[in-house]
């Protein structure tokens, strides 16, 4: 029950939004502009023949392998550049530059080295989360409290255990919280990439109802549902947040 | 009785905004083995930087400590640093914080041991638990187990129970009586409270204002149990207060 009085504001806002659009149309006698029925009946058609699920899983894959190469760049990066004080100041002036560049920038160039099938926008979202994810280990490096580095250096352990029980687990969280803003950006990403010259995933659907006769309903039903994969998305990486890994860090 | 620690002429200055800061200046010491000793002094004399030094965790500009007839250098495992803030690892549960030091064993060895040392500091069926799920006085005992079970030569404590209330401060400070006389460590206290130092040291230092240097040292003629509130401790306090610079009036 107290839940329900919880989420009753954004259910009331949303249907008020839902409710205004649709009058909005019928009052405008827009011919273009679908209304949210039309945009839920061409939804269904794209179920129907298997389309829709066919550009999901496209938009998926690219942003798996672009953000899972991604991690497993960044987070090794990430640790060196935060344990070592050279490969901190070699690196991060250039990352520093390099990571405020969007990376819709990097298309043109994208499409030069890589082609227009699918290696480009795998391209794109590699790049534009590997630099968040650096930052945050190599943050999560620094931050960690010396009083826990040097009760390491009391115990005398090797090398291996002051990495496998304390920097580690001491920078896990940080590295959680990269991965949650990396994976947000990625999924940004693949839908502009995908707008340009491919002939999948939902950004390609996205242009190409509109190209293909002026399909705003379709339009709109691609932007729904790249809002509630994003949504899903991201309530993943807050449930990794949740898990015992990370909780210690939020748990005073 | 064996020389444990010998302090020789250690100085250490900070660098600050007006020139070199001198902290320690000209401080020379010995313990012997077993013996428990307190360093008393005003707040921020520099007590902290000469226990650091001693432990070998800094460096000092001139003097040398002498352990065991070596030169000190670096921390190492025969001597355990137990500081005020505490590190016990947020991220290990409490058997794995008392596991960690111990270097060398088997596993199974190092399950025995934890347990044993859970068991002394009375944090039996705790082992599973995590720090952010125990109390300041449990939090306490798992440091001074971990520290415990690597069976160092020396303790060093740094205003150990100060973040504690006075109850289990107290509490503390009779385990910590009971535990020693079990199990011998040569022990060196830093406190800003006088009745600790009487309570629990068998020497007690007093340090002078910054810089600072031994300015008295006060044995303590008194078997364990003590009564800290009879007639002959409390002329000691009033005798270490006074050349702490409290007036008699103020002690009341």
């Amino acid at each position: 029950m107290a839940r329900i009085k919880e989420i009753l504001p954004a259910l009331a806002l949303i249907t008020a939004l839902i409710a205004t659009w649709w009058g909005a149309v019928i009052a405008t006698h827009s011919v273009i502009f679908p209304t949210p029925w039309k945009v839920i009946t061409g939804t269904f058609e794209l179920l129907k023949d298997g389309t829709l699920w066919r550009h999901i899983g496209a938009s998926l894959l690219r942003v798996g392998l672009g953000f899972g190469l991604a991690v497993c760049v960044a987070v090794p990066l990430g640790l060196w550049m935060g344990w070592v004080a050279g490969a901190y100041r070699t690196l991060n002036p250039i990352f520093q530059i390099l990571r405020p560049i969007s990376p819709i920038a990097w298309i043109p160039i994208a499409i030069l080295w890589f082609g227009v099938g699918d290696a480009s926008p795998i391209y794109l979202i590699f790049i534009s989360s590997v630099f968040p994810m650096v930052v945050q280990t190599t943050v999560g490096v620094h931050t960690i409290e010396k009083r826990y580095l040097r009760a390491a250096e009391n115990f005398g352990v090797s090398r291996r255990t002051l990495f496998r029980q304390v920097v580690i687990p001491a920078v896990l969280p940080q590295v959680i919280v990269g991965m949650r803003i990396g994976l947000g950006v990625a999924w940004l990403v693949v839908v502009a990439a995908e707008m340009i010259a491919l002939h999948s995933g939902l950004g390609y659907m996205i242009m190409d109802s509109r190209n293909a006769g002026n399909r705003y309903d379709l339009v709109i039903a691609g932007m729904i549902i790249i809002g509630l994969i994003g949504l899903s998305l991201d309530t993943t990486m807050r449930i990794l947040e949740g898990t015992k890994w990370a909780r210690w860090r939020y748990a005073h | 009785m064996r020389t444990k620690i010998e302090v020789r002429d250690l100085k250490k200055s900070f660098a600050s905004d007006k020139g070199p800061l001198a902290v320690v200046d000209n401080v020379s010491l010995t313990v012997q083995e077993g013996e428990f000793v307190a360093l008393v002094g005003p707040s921020g004399c520099g007590k902290s930087t000469l226990m650091s030094m001693i432990a070998g965790f800094l460096q000092p500009d001139a003097g040398s400590v002498v352990i065991d007839e070596t030169l000190r250098t670096r921390p190492d495992s025969k001597g355990i640093l137990i500081s005020q803030q505490g590190s016990v690892f947020p991220w290990l549960t409490v058997r794995e914080n008392l596991m960690f030091g111990l270097n060398g064993h088997a596993p199974s060895d190092k399950r025995t041991v934890a347990e044993r040392y859970a068991d002394i500091v009375g944090l039996k069926g705790f082992e599973d638990s995590y720090p952010h799920e125990l109390s300041g006085g449990m939090l306490k005992r798992t440091e001074l187990a971990r520290a415990l079970a690597v069976k160092p030569d020396i303790l060093y404590m740094d205003e150990p129970f100060s973040a504690l209330d006075a109850l289990m401060s107290l509490r503390l400070r009779n385990e910590l009586l009971q535990i020693l006389a079990k199990e011998r460590h040569t022990t060196l206290l830093i406190t800003h409270d006088v009745e600790e130092a009487i309570h629990l040291a068998d020497r007690i230092v007093v340090l002078s204002p910054r810089p600072t240097r031994v300015q008295t040292i006060f044995p303590v003629p008194f078997g364990h149990p003590r009564k800290v509130a009879g007639r002959e401790a409390q002329e000691l306090r009033v005798r270490i207060l006074s050349e702490l610079g409290v007036d008699r009036e103020e002690i009341g």
